[in-house]
């Protein structure tokens, strides 16, 4: 199997960590000049960047959550000036606005490389012709595969998201052999094509890289059958790059993380205490090569654990497990993040006051179902169906719009939605992953 | 080959050197750039022992030499060809090449590879050959530069310091200067860490880089990333001068 970047991804363990010392205290050097947010928090935590001598001295800087991000909104975490940044994404904010990242040139260069490495680990070559089903846009996972696709010199489909029977006609009549979507969507094209009598082993498919929401064995052996191709998984989030922080080799035993780019912790999510190599706890991460938008300690609230073990593949990166969970609410709904926060805000203000409601997510075939149940106040009673049909398309229309995925709103009697301390009763996930 | 992590030390009472980490692989050039104090001699001196380490450690080939004496570390395989080249001006240009192997020559080395590597040094700089019989000081700064690297080179080292070989010097002759250190690496192996004032000339001819400001490493990288970073541009290579800070 061929390796992208034998000289970075099979590092002896002994350079990675001088080398990730070395661009770290870069890092930290540059961040506190140039971003005021870093410098205040280190201030504040009474750090300086000199104090970090070893990368176990990086368990005495502060983490940056999401809430820092939105602090900083739009651009306050940048570490250049806006000239120099040729890229701006965004993903969903916990409530409100979005969280902004941003790309220098050299940073798009490095972006590529990454997705290179991890698609090359999965079985790409420049032979291959790669279909991105994933949804173009401001979202980070689109791109980032077209520009690895791009630089491995395979011929790129840029298909989007959606329309299911166009990718189906796609994949037979311009012989796709790589197809990069969610794993979920995976299923659904495989339903589909069975419906429209298409045998998936007619078609030129041979490899599968499914990224965006978490996804089990069994869900992995299910494509392979179904589709009659390897599938692996990636990692990545668009606040540190986007895709490309991790992927899964022919070995299929855990993400590799491009450890010269960055370093993993595992952290107890409670306490933040970071744990020993093994454990499982909430994967936080920092970035060594980024140039506009450094992140340092970045709590990624995926629950997952690492494994230093020297791979069967060669490579000597630290390997990931699957996302097990996450250490907040957020929900994954068709690849896109959720947060419920997102939807107590349109709530409010639709309605000028907080409702009563709970979020159903449930999976219809393959595809995520969102169902929004809100008791009914004297504020939204209407005796005209009328108007409640108009509250409640309204209703839809701004979560579909603040959220990017739709939901069924539906009302529900006074006092029906169980009482319970705390958010969780407000989500039951009844998908079976 | 050389790994350092954290070092730290002091010119005067300067604070020159802040928890500066960095390394060079087997082979490799490895260019070290910044504004003048940014503390780059600084870090070559304290590589040779001229300046003492405060703290840090040093590994050169898996040995830690901080706090050996600098004649040991000559010995181990670490050369410096300092600024200003400072060749011994009234002894000929053979004699400050010889006086290169004087370590080699007190350990017992063979007279016969000294002389073998002195006839190197005179294929490798046929205008120090010429001149082998004048007095170091009547050479020109190109000349003065060349035998300043020979009479480094003729200690055999396995890493070569280099501190601005080319300042002073005219462009054409920069330009050989250039060659030169191509050279040692694809016909001697030899690996070298550069400063130099000239960042561009430097990150075109190394494989890595390393930004230093005021005493801290902002910056590690490929030397041709580097070329086309903003903030070395601006800073170090003269583009975009005017360009100010803003958010």
């Amino acid at each position: 199997m061929q390796i992208w970047d034998p000289e970075y991804e099979c590092m002896p363990r002994e350079e990675i960590e001088q080398l990730q010392l070395e661009r770290l205290q870069a890092t930290l050097n540059r961040v506190y000049k140039n971003v005021t947010c870093y410098r205040n928090r280190f201030k504040e935590s009474g750090i300086d960047p000199e104090d970090v001598r070893s990368l176990s001295d990086l368990s005495k800087l502060p983490f940056t959550t999401k809430e820092d991000l939105r602090l900083n909104y739009p651009y306050g975490m940048f570490a250049v000036p806006l000239r120099e940044v040729v890229r701006i994404h965004s993903s969903s904010g916990t409530t409100g606005k979005p969280t902004v990242v941003g790309y220098t040139k050299h940073d798009l260069k490095v972006w590529s490389n990454l997705v290179a490495r991890f698609m090359t680990a999965a079985g790409v070559t420049s032979d291959d012709v790669v279909q991105i089903a994933f949804g173009y846009g401001l979202f980070t996972g689109a791109f980032g595969l077209h520009y690895g696709s791009e630089l491995i010199g395979a011929s790129v489909i840029p298909m989007g998201a959606g329309n299911t029977e166009k990718q189906i006609m796609i994949m037979q009549d311009y012989r796709t052999t790589a197809l990069v979507s969610t794993p979920s969507y995976a299923v659904t094209l495989a339903e589909r094509m069975e419906r429209m009598g298409i045998d998936p082993k007619s078609l030129s498919l041979k490899v599968g890289l499914f990224g965006g929401e978490p996804w089990s064995e069994s869900m992995r052996r299910e494509i392979e059958s179904r589709l009659g191709i390897s599938a692996t998984d990636n990692y990545g989030l668009s606040e540190v790059i986007g895709p490309g922080v991790a992927g899964e080799c022919q070995c299929k035993n855990g993400m590799h993380i491009s450890e010269d780019a960055f370093i993993a912790e595992i952290i107890d999510p409670d306490t933040g205490e970071t744990l020993p190599p093994g454990s499982v706890g909430e994967l936080v991460l920092t970035s060594l090569t980024k140039e506009a938008f450094p992140m340092v300690r970045y709590r990624t609230r995926d629950i997952t654990s690492l494994d230093y073990a020297k791979c069967d593949c060669g490579r000597t990166t630290v390997r990931m497990k699957k996302t097990m969970g996450r250490s907040d609410d957020m929900l994954i709904i068709k690849g896109v993040n959720v947060y419920p926060s997102q939807i107590e805000d349109v709530l409010f203000a639709v309605e000028g006051c907080q409702p009563h409601y709970q979020l159903v997510v449930d999976r219809k075939g393959a595809m995520d179902t969102l169902e929004i149940r809100i008791e009914v106040t004297e504020n939204i009673f209407f005796d005209e169906m009328k108007l409640q049909k108009a509250f409640l398309d309204q209703v839809e229309r701004r979560i579909d719009s603040v959220l990017g995925v739709g939901a069924v709103v539906k009302l529900v009697e006074p006092n029906s939605i169980p009482r319970a301390e705390g958010k969780a009763a407000r989500v039951i996930d009844n998908r079976k992953i | 080959m050389l790994k350092i992590k954290n070092i730290n030390s002091y010119y005067g009472k300067v604070h020159a050197l802040k928890n500066v980490s960095l390394h060079l692989n087997r082979g490799e050039i490895v260019t070290l750039i910044g504004a003048n104090g940014a503390g780059k001699t600084t870090l070559l001196n304290t590589l040779s022992a001229i300046i003492s380490t405060a703290s840090g450690e040093i590994m050169l080939e898996g040995k830690n030499v901080v706090g050996l004496p600098a004649d040991r570390i000559v010995s181990l395989g670490l050369s410096q060809v300092p600024e200003g080249r400072q060749v011994f001006n009234p002894l000929t240009v053979e004699e400050n090449l010889e006086l290169g192997a004087y370590l080699r020559y007190r350990a017992g080395g063979q007279k016969s590879e000294i002389a073998e590597d002195l006839e190197r040094m005179f294929q490798m700089f046929p205008r120090l050959k010429e001149r082998r019989r004048q007095a170091a000081g009547t050479l020109s700064g190109g000349e003065q530069q060349m035998l300043a690297i020979g009479r480094a080179l003729m200690a055999r080292p396995k890493l070569l310091l280099l501190d601005e070989p080319s300042m002073g010097l005219a462009p054409l002759v920069v330009q050989d200067i250039f060659k030169v250190i191509e050279r040692l690496r694809s016909e001697e192996g030899t690996t070298i860490l550069l400063v130099e004032q000239n960042a561009r000339a430097a990150l075109k001819v190394a494989d890595r880089g390393y930004v230093l400001e005021t005493g801290k490493v902002i910056l590690e990288g490929i030397a041709s990333e580097l070329l086309e970073n903003k903030d070395v541009q601006r800073a170090y290579l003269g583009r975009d001068k005017k360009e100010i800070w803003e958010r």
